[in-house]
């Protein structure tokens, strides 16, 4: 009895050091924050809940580095930042939880593109708005989302296409045959880009050779490539949907024996102008790489700025996105009379990047 | 007898340290955070809208590890209801009440296999639930690998349908917002309730609590030990598929990556309320506070706002570290007595 009565009494010790440590913990980081709550309660401190997908890739790393830079405490805002572990349901809490906690503002960068009908009618009977970032959201009600920030896959499509359609002309080639590495089905920047090489193939007249899902991972990329490679050699374009899968592309290509560049056997295209990208730019291995500008941070301000002011957002607000070749072969394209400027890969641009 | 008191009283214990660590939590979360809204009557309610699916799931996977097993399978298991679901209605023009019938044929069938394979075959339950898990993330694919969005207007309804309560809190802007949940959490608590009684009151129960304490005795005892084990499964793969479907009603789609790690949750929930992975030892009622302090903590990380939300898992780690150890302590001591 009397072990048992000491058992007790260290257990209920344990655990009181453990809830003290827990309180202590929470209490330590967020007095600050409860100070902070009440000298901003008179003043107009703007606070965005921002519900980030994860820290998978360095393009997720860069677009979170932009929100907090922007949404600084310096610029007036406070900003509550949640990363989902690539979980959606740990998204839902989370704009739960900003709900609760009265933001001003939630920023989305879904998981998913579907399911978020509920929570996002929950935000709107609270009066929150809210802005999307990098995908879309599919809901029945498009006025669960004020506006949506992001890339414009299709452009970006049709620009690497120009790219590739001036870039042929200027060095005389005449046939191109071309592997094409699509993204995981059904994401927007698959569809996108997808879209802009298929309509850029009927109209110049372009041979898709073979077109498989590499997923957007390196690993899948070498493996669709290496197959392909295999089944035809006349491949002379490899139209990868992001830069992972170009690295798995291009390692396959140099394992069969083949060489990529400018001066090569193959010339790889890829989007998206990760730091490995652009310095596979330089090198030549990739020929043109299509940025997909992970800096969605001012663009969202623009539009928090515009709604303070009462003013009404478009849906659909794009980030502008250059694109990135070796060589200077071609100075600019032209997509629907629009004309953008393609930069030639130094060193200086390089180092120039903030991601 | 005496020896049985004891057993009981060492369970109350944990229970009672369950039970406080989660008020203790919840309360300076309330104090800490009281002008983030962590105070308001929502933000407990939170947490049995996210954790609904969650809730029930841990239910089942108690009942399995009171019997002395385990299920990693649960996962997977909502995975493939909610495409199940997904697919059947927005593919193949289905009506939500058979999505529901769907949802618990999975889990009957999940239950049945797994219970014969761990019950008849003696099979490690590790490995046969490894390779449900398996499977049903596997079968998820094979149906679409295509995030499905669910549209379809009884669905809908159900899922978005706000049960108001008639408390509630004001806003900073002075419009009174009333508490809300979904049927969802009626739904799982009711099921909570049965469990409950179906692990207190019924020869199931305590056979249950029989077995896994010592399969050798129980069948001394005369009991069914394999029909015990398969009945137990049968009950976690309905659970499973139940919990499932709740879990689809908070998300509304279906997606090969979804509740990934949801298996995980569950066993910590019911390790955190007191439930032994040795078999024997636990109650429902702890569990639910497991479900809770889980979503607690993952609520007191989100309103901080600055920590990276890996902290969850690292605080979840520390808890469950402590619960084992506690658990442990108790077996030894209840042993030497």
């Amino acid at each position: 009895m009397k072990r048992k009565l000491i058992a007790a009494l260290m257990a209920t010790a344990m655990t009181a050091a453990l809830a003290v440590g827990c309180g202590g913990n929470g209490g330590g980081s967020s007095s600050e924050g409860s100070d902070e709550g009440s000298k901003e309660g008179g003043s107009d401190v703007i606070t965005v809940g921002f519900a980030q997908v994860g820290a998978e890739s360095d393009w997720r790393t860069a677009n979170s580095e932009s929100m907090k830079e922007t949404f600084s405490e310096a610029n007036g805002y406070e900003l509550i930042f949640d990363d989902a572990q690539q979980k959606q349901e740990n998204q839902i809490t989370a704009i739960r939880n900003f709900i609760q906690q009265e933001v001003d503002y939630i920023v989305l960068a879904p998981v998913t593109e579907t399911g978020w009908d509920t929570v996002l009618q929950e935000a709107k009977d609270a009066d929150i708005p809210v802005i999307t970032v990098d995908r879309m959201v599919d809901v029945s009600d498009d006025s669960l989302f004020v506006s949506y920030v992001g890339g414009n896959f299709q452009l970006e499509g049709a620009k690497a296409c120009e790219w590739l359609k001036a870039y042929a002309d200027a060095k005389g080639l005449k046939e191109l045959n071309i592997a094409h590495i699509q993204g995981t089905i059904g994401a927007s920047a698959q569809i996108g880009r997808t879209e802009g090489l298929e309509n850029a193939a009927k109209e110049y007249g372009w041979n898709i050779v073979a077109q498989q899902t590499g997923e957007f991972t390196q690993a899948k990329g070498q493996e669709v490539m290496e197959s392909m490679l295999k089944q035809h050699d006349n491949i002379n374009v490899v139209y990868c949907e992001n830069d992972n899968e170009a690295f798995g592309a291009i390692d396959a290509i140099k394992a069969a024996g083949k060489t990529v560049g400018p001066d090569g056997d193959i010339l790889v295209i890829s989007f998206d102008t990760v730091k490995a990208g652009i310095e596979a730019t330089l090198s030549g291995d990739i020929i043109c790489n299509v940025e997909c500008n992970p800096l969605h941070g001012p663009r969202v301000a623009e539009l928090i700025k515009k709604l303070e002011a009462g003013e009404e957002l478009e849906k659909i607000a794009y980030v502008d996105e250059g694109i990135y070749a070796h060589g200077a072969d071609v100075a600019k394209v032209t997509v629907d009379g629009t004309d953008y400027e393609v930069t030639e890969v130094t060193q200086e641009v390089i180092d120039g990047r903030k991601y | 007898m005496g020896k049985n008191k004891r057993k009981i009283s060492g369970t109350g214990f944990l229970l009672l340290i369950t039970v406080i660590l989660f008020a203790v939590m919840y309360a300076a979360g309330m104090i800490v955070f009281s002008d983030k809204g962590f105070a308001k009557p929502q933000m407990f309610f939170n947490l049995f809208i996210t954790n609904a699916g969650l809730l029930v799931i841990s239910m089942g996977l108690t009942v399995v590890m009171i019997s002395g097993g385990i299920d990693i399978s649960v996962g997977s298991v909502t995975a493939l209801v909610c495409m199940a679901a997904a697919y059947s209605m927005e593919n193949m023009g289905m009506s939500a009440y058979t999505a529901v019938v769907i949802a618990l044929g999975i889990g009957v069938a999940y239950g049945l296999v797994q219970g014969l394979l761990v019950a008849y075959l003696e099979i490690q339950p590790f490995i046969v639930t490894l390779a449900g898990l398996f499977f049903g993330r596997g079968m998820t694919a094979v149906i679409s690998k295509e995030m499905i969005s669910i549209k379809n207007e009884t669905f809908l309804a159900w899922a978005n349908y706000k049960i108001y309560l008639p408390i509630g809190s004001y806003s900073r802007r002075g419009k009174f917002l009333p508490a809300y949940i979904y049927p969802t959490v009626v739904i799982a608590l009711i099921i909570v309730v049965i469990i409950i009684l179906v692990m207190k009151f019924t020869k199931f129960g305590r056979s249950v609590y029989a077995v896994g304490g010592n399969a050798q005795s129980a069948m001394m005892m005369g009991l069914d030990v394999k029909k015990t084990k398969l009945k137990a499964y049968i009950l976690d793969g309905v659970l499973a598929g139940c919990g499932g479907f709740l879990f689809c009603l908070n998300s509304c789609a279906g997606f090969v990556e979804q509740a990934k790690g949801l298996e995980m949750d569950a066993i910590s929930s019911a390790v955190i309320g007191g439930t032994l992975l040795s078999g024997g030892v636990g109650t429902p009622f702890g569990t639910i506070f497991g479900v809770l302090i889980k979503g607690t903590i993952s609520s007191l990380i989100t309103t901080q706002g600055t920590l990276s939300s890996w902290w969850v898992r690292i605080v979840l780690s520390a808890l469950l570290c402590f619960f084992i150890v506690l658990q442990s302590v108790l077996g030894n001591l209840k042993k030497k007595n």
